[in-house]
C-alpha cells in the first residue's frame, strides 16, 4: 500500500470509527437485541438439550453463537446506512473530488464495522460466560473468537456497502435486514444440523452458509480445537467479504461517475 | 492555438450538452469562456441547468457532446488534473453532522495529500479565515446554515485550488451570512487571483459580485456580459406609479401608456418602461397632473439583471423559478 492510499484509508477510518462510536442508536441496539434474545432463548429452550444426540447439556453455550451473527447482521444496515446517507447528502461527491482511491474508501468505511465488531463480540462473550457458558477450548480461543466475529461483521459490512452505493438510499440498505434475518432463522440456529429432522428446512439449513458460521463458534465453544470447522467459519467469511468487496467496487464504480 | 484561459487557471467551454434519459437536455450547447481571477455568475433559475454545467465542469457528470477545459485541461479526458485544479462547493453544504469543523479540515486536506504539519496548519488558517475558529471543535449538526456554508467555502479551498466551483453558494442564508461570504468570495478573487464559478438564482448577488454574468434559461446562454452591459442593453428604466383612488388605475395606465411599453408592477401599480429614458420623469408627473389623476407613490427603477431576463426569456426570474417549481420533475443530478 503507497503513502497517499495508506493515508486515505485510516483518515476515512478514523472518520467511521468516530461517527460509529459517537451513534449511540448504531451501538446499543447491536448490543441488547442479541443479548435480549439470549437470554430468552437459553432460558426457554433449555429443555432442548434433552434431545438425544444434543451435542451439551448447556443450551446456552450452544445457543451464545447466535448473538455473534446477529450482531454482524447490524453491521449490514450500519455500514450501508452510514454510505447511503454520504450519497444522499453528496459528501461522497465532495470525497469525489478529491484524489481518493476507491478502495480506501471501502477498507476506510469498513473500519467502523471492525470497531463495532470488536465491541460486540467482547461484550457478547463476556456475558455468556459471565452467565455460565462454557467454552471448551479454554482461554487461548477468545481471541479467535473475536477474530471470527470480527471477519463476519466486517463480511456482512460489504454487502451493506454493495447495498447502499447499488440503491443510493438508506431505506433500501434497511429494508435488507429483515431478509438476513429470515436467512438466520432459516440456520441452525436453535437445534444442530442433524436434529433438524423436517426434510425442506434440513435442506436449507444445510445449504445456508450461517450454519457453518455458526458451526464454526461452537466448535470452539463445546467442542474445543477443532480445525475443520474453524476454518470452514473463516473460509465462509472470507468468501463473503471478497463476493461482497467485488460487488461494492463495481458498484462505486457506477456510482462514482467521476472522468 | 492556446487561449488566455488554457493558459492560466481559466474555464473554457464550448457546445457543451448534456441529456438525461427520457428527459430534456439539461444543459443545451452552452459556450463560455472565464479568465483567470474572475468572478462568473451564472444566473438562472431552479431547473435551467447550472447545478448540471457545474457537475460537468468539476468532472463529477460526463457531458453528451461538446467540450470544457478547466484550468488548461479537458474535464473527460484529464479528470484527475482539473480536480487537483479546483475547489467545489457543490449544492447543499455536504458535511458530516457528526464530526467537528476541525475534523471536517483534517479529512479533507489529507485527502488531498498534504503533509501532516500543513494539515493542522492549513485547517486551522482556514478556520480562522472563514470565522469559524471558535467552533471549530463543536460537532457540524450544530451549526447554523451560515456557518455550514463557511465551512464548506473552508473545505473547497483545503488545497489552495486555482479556479473554485461554488454551486448556490448563499441559498437559505440570511443577509448577514450572505454578505460574509460574498467578502470572502470577492477577496479570494481580488487578492488571490482565484477564478470563480458561481452560480445563482438571486440576482443582487450576480449583481454585487460577479464581474461578467451569464444567464441561463432551459440549458441555454440566454445572455452574457457584465452586469453594467446586460443592463445597458436593456437600456431603459421602468417608472411604476400608485394612484391615490383605486378607481383611477386605467386612466393612469392611459396616461402612462404614452411613454413607453407596459412593465411587470405592484397589483395597485402601473408601470412602463421609459422610452426616453430617467428624463422623462419630470414629463410622466406633469401628465399625470395635468390628467387629474392623483398619485400615491411613484417610483424609478434602474434596469435590473430581472429585466434582463425578462427581455431576454419573456418572463422574470421569479416566474421562472415558480414555474419551475410547479413543473414535474425530470430525471436531473442538481436542480439548477
Amino acid at each position: 500500500m503507497n503513502g497517499a492510499l495508506r493515508i486515505q484509508v485510516s483518515q476515512l477510518a478514523r472518520r467511521s470509527v468516530l461517527r460509529t462510536l459517537r451513534q449511540p442508536a448504531q451501538i446499543v441496539p447491536a448490543l441488547v437485541f442479541p443479548l435480549f434474545l439470549l437470554a430468552v432463548n437459553a432460558s426457554g429452550l433449555q429443555d432442548a438439550t434433552n434431545l438425544p444426540g444434543f451435542p451439551t447439556d448447556s443450551y446456552l453455550t450452544f445457543v451464545l453463537a447466535v448473538p455473534f451473527i446477529q450482531g454482524a447482521l447490524f453491521s449490514v444496515m450500519n455500514s450501508g446506512t452510514d454510505l447511503a446517507r454520504d450519497i444522499e447528502t453528496g459528501f461522497l461527491n465532495r470525497l469525489a473530488l478529491t484524489p481518493l482511491h476507491g478502495a480506501a474508501l471501502l477498507s476506510g468505511l469498513l473500519a467502523g464495522s471492525f470497531v463495532l465488531g470488536i465491541v460486540q463480540a467482547a461484550a457478547y462473550l463476556s456475558v455468556g460466560l459471565l452467565a455460565g457458558a462454557e467454552l471448551a477450548a479454554g482461554p487461548a480461543a477468545i481471541p479467535v473468537i473475536l477474530a471470527l466475529s470480527v471477519s463476519i461483521t466486517v463480511a456482512f459490512g460489504t454487502i451493506g456497502l454493495f447495498a447502499a452505493l447499488r440503491f443510493g438510499s438508506g431505506e433500501a440498505v434497511q429494508g435488507l435486514f429483515p431478509v438476513f434475518f429470515v436467512f438466520l432463522f432459516l440456520s441452525s440456529m436453535a437445534l444442530p444440523l442433524d436434529l433438524l429432522t423436517t426434510d425442506w428446512f434440513h435442506a436449507i439449513a444445510a445449504a445456508n452458509p450461517i450454519s457453518y458460521l455458526l458451526a464454526a463458534f461452537r466448535s470452539l465453544l463445546i467442542e474445543g480445537w477443532e480445525i475443520g470447522p474453524l476454518l470452514l467459519g473463516f473460509g465462509i467469511a472470507a468468501a463473503i467479504m471478497a463476493v461482497g468487496m467485488f460487488a461494492a467496487s463495481s458498484a462505486l464504480k457506477t456510482r462514482l461517475v467521476r472522468t | 492555438m492556446t487561449t488566455e484561459a488554457q493558459r492560466t487557471g481559466g474555464i473554457e467551454v464550448e457546445a457543451l450538452v448534456r441529456e438525461f434519459k427520457n428527459g430534456p437536455r439539461a444543459v443545451d450547447g452552452i459556450d463560455l469562456e472565464v479568465a483567470q481571477g474572475e468572478i462568473y455568475g451564472f444566473l438562472g433559475p431552479n431547473g435551467a441547468g447550472k447545478s448540471t454545467t457545474v457537475l460537468m465542469l468539476t468532472t463529477l457528470l460526463p457531458p453528451t457532446a461538446g467540450t470544457a477545459r478547466v484550468g488548461g485541461y479537458d474535464v473527460v479526458r484529464e479528470g484527475p488534473r482539473v480536480r487537483s485544479t479546483i475547489g467545489a462547493a457543490l449544492q447543499e453544504a455536504a458535511l458530516d453532522p457528526l464530526l467537528t469543523g476541525r475534523e471536517h479540515m483534517r479529512l479533507q486536506t489529507a485527502l488531498h495529500g498534504l503533509g501532516k504539519g500543513e494539515r493542522e496548519s492549513r485547517g486551522k488558517e482556514l478556520l480562522e479565515r472563514v470565522g469559524l475558529a471558535y467552533a471549530a471543535d463543536r460537532k457540524v449538526g450544530g451549526y447554523s446554515g451560515g456557518m455550514k456554508r463557511r465551512l464548506d467555502l473552508a473545505l473547497a479551498l483545503a488545497h489552495r485550488p486555482r479556479i473554485l466551483f461554488l454551486d448556490e453558494p448563499t441559498t437559505g442564508l440570511d443577509i448577514q451570512s450572505r454578505t460574509a461570504l460574498w467578502e470572502e468570495v470577492a477577496r479570494l478573487a481580488g487578492e488571490d487571483g482565484v477564478t470563480v464559478f458561481l452560480t445563482t438564482q438571486y440576482l443582487e448577488e450576480a449583481d454585487a459580485l460577479a464581474n461578467r454574468v451569464g444567464i441561463i434559461d432551459h440549458g441555454k446562454i440566454v445572455a452574457e456580459g457584465t452586469p453594467t452591459e446586460l443592463k445597458a442593453e436593456i437600456g431603459r428604466p421602468t417608472v411604476e406609479a400608485v394612484p391615490r383612488e383605486a378607481g383611477e388605475r386605467e386612466r393612469m395606465a392611459s396616461v402612462l401608456s404614452r411613454f413607453g411599453q407596459p412593465a411587470g408592477a405592484s397589483p395597485r401599480g402601473v408601470a412602463v418602461r421609459l422610452e426616453g429614458g430617467e428624463s422623462q420623469l419630470a414629463e410622466v408627473v406633469r401628465a399625470l397632473d395635468a390628467e387629474n389623476v392623483a398619485i400615491e407613490h411613484l417610483q424609478l427603477h434602474a434596469p435590473s439583471l430581472d429585466d434582463v431576463f425578462l427581455a431576454k426569456t419573456g418572463r422574470s426570474l421569479e416566474g421562472a423559478a415558480e414555474e419551475e417549481a410547479e413543473a414535474p420533475e425530470s430525471e436531473a443530478v442538481g436542480s439548477g
